[in-house]
């Protein structure tokens, strides 16, 4: 009984191989500067990369005290 | 007796060919392999000094922070604890506005749904429930709660997909499933790790209907949504994978894992194109996140720091003091202004 279920399981295991072994791959040269080129071209929109200031981050802002 | 010598034949002519498979798999990948990201990334302005600092603290959790979210809005933020208790913060003015008690400690993982209307949450209790936030501060959310999912195991990590309509839910059952949040039905179970699932995280939408995963079993799985497919698989990490998140663009994704190293994984490439480690970090990172370009990827680590990596070019920009215990959980916020970490040290801070 166990024989069985353990040849399924690795036919599972053997088809799922074969279909990762089969897809379509890019030179990583290429899919690397794809990802240069995705931070490059976002750089200036990303505020903790060029560091947003005070007034325009709301977590930078200082509290204001008030005397109630 | 021919009958009975088969089966043994068998398995033995698929266990050879599982091994033949995954040589041809690696001398693929390897075919591809002929540069190194950081040598791409060599004519990129470095990156300058970082000035990150504690902006607020959230504290009100009476045990360990496990989990957090922030809320589209970019102010609100969920985090769940092992003293079983789930709050939603104003990450602005630091004030609690909701609190639920679940009925199980160890609430590993909660998620803020898009609406920004309920969240969803789950533990040891094997669960994930959604419960809508009311405007009313008196009311009772646990009245309203919503069970949706069941696992076999503890539930690590949950979140919505592009609706309030459904969830992602990843388990110690080694299993990951979709559900329908209206009926609590399975949609989809998603099968092929090894041992427990400790994370999930979504493809940003434009890239489609997948998901990556990452376990106990070292292995980071990439799933097709509607199939339940597992689309590509990678198997470079020495220890549980403990986090994972999509690169912006949806080509790649990063991995923090116990073996103290975070890695990026190209899809498209399919291979591991970058490893972000230093001999003194020993400790195991928890939690990894993206900046919204992309160039830095912020890690938790059990060692208590939060260390900031420069993406590109492999080198490490910045190590974050503050937390006074493991670093458990890290996201940055929907308009990448900030972002939160939570700690067992009870604790979370948001940094800008």
């Amino acid at each position: 009984m166990s024989g069985s279920s353990n040849i399924v399981a690795m036919k599972k295991i053997v088809q799922q191989l074969r279909f990762e072994a089969n897809i379509n791959r890019v030179k990583v040269s290429q899919a690397a500067a794809e990802l240069q080129q995705f931070c490059i071209q976002n750089a200036l929109q990303d505020p903790l990369l060029t560091g947003v200031s005070s007034s325009t981050n709301p977590f930078r802002t200082q509290k204001v005290c008030s005397f109630l | 007796m021919e009958m009975a010598a088969q089966p043994s034949d068998t398995l033995a002519t698929l266990k050879t060919e599982s091994e033949t498979l995954k040589t041809k798999l690696e001398e693929e990948r390897a075919k591809l392999h002929d540069v190194e990201l950081h040598q791409v990334a060599e004519k990129t302005e470095a990156l300058g000094q970082f000035i990150m600092k504690t902006r607020r603290t959230l504290k009100g959790h009476g045990n360990k922070v496990l989990c957090l979210d922030w809320c589209k809005d970019k102010r609100r933020i969920v985090s769940s604890s092992q003293d079983g208790k789930v709050i939603v913060w104003d990450a602005f003015t630091t004030n609690k506005e909701h609190a639920v008690t679940m009925p199980c400690t160890w609430v590993m993982a909660c998620a803020y749904a898009p609406s920004g209307c309920a969240v969803a949450c789950g533990g040891l209790d094997n669960k994930c429930s959604v419960y809508p936030l009311s405007l009313d501060k008196n009311e009772n959310l646990a009245a309203k709660k919503k069970s949706v999912a069941m696992h076999t195991n503890y539930l690590s990590a949950c979140c919505f997909t592009n609706s309030d309509m459904q969830i992602l839910t990843s388990s110690g059952d080694g299993t990951c499933a979709l559900w329908d949040v209206e009926s609590g039905q399975m949609l989809q179970s998603f099968h092929g790790h090894a041992a427990d699932v400790l994370c999930l995280d979504l493809a940003p939408s434009e890239t489609g209907n997948t998901f990556v995963s990452g376990g106990c079993d070292k292995k980071s799985c990439v799933w097709d949504m509607r199939t339940g497919q597992c689309v590509q698989s990678f198997e470079t990490h020495e220890s549980d994978i403990n986090s994972v998140r999509y690169y912006p663009s949806g080509d790649a994704f990063a991995s923090g894992s116990d073996d103290a190293t975070c890695r990026l994984y190209d899809l498209r490439a399919d291979r591991e194109v970058a490893i972000y480690s230093k001999e003194s970090i020993i400790f195991g990172a928890s939690s990894v996140d993206f900046s919204l370009s992309g160039r830095l990827l912020f890690g938790g680590y059990n060692d208590y720091t939060i260390n900031v990596w420069d993406v590109l070019k492999g080198t490490r920009v910045s190590i974050l003091f503050g937390h006074e215990n493991r670093v458990s959980t890290l996201r940055i916020s929907p308009d990448g202004t900030a972002f939160c970490s939570g700690s067992w040290d009870h604790t979370l801070r948001v940094w800008a």
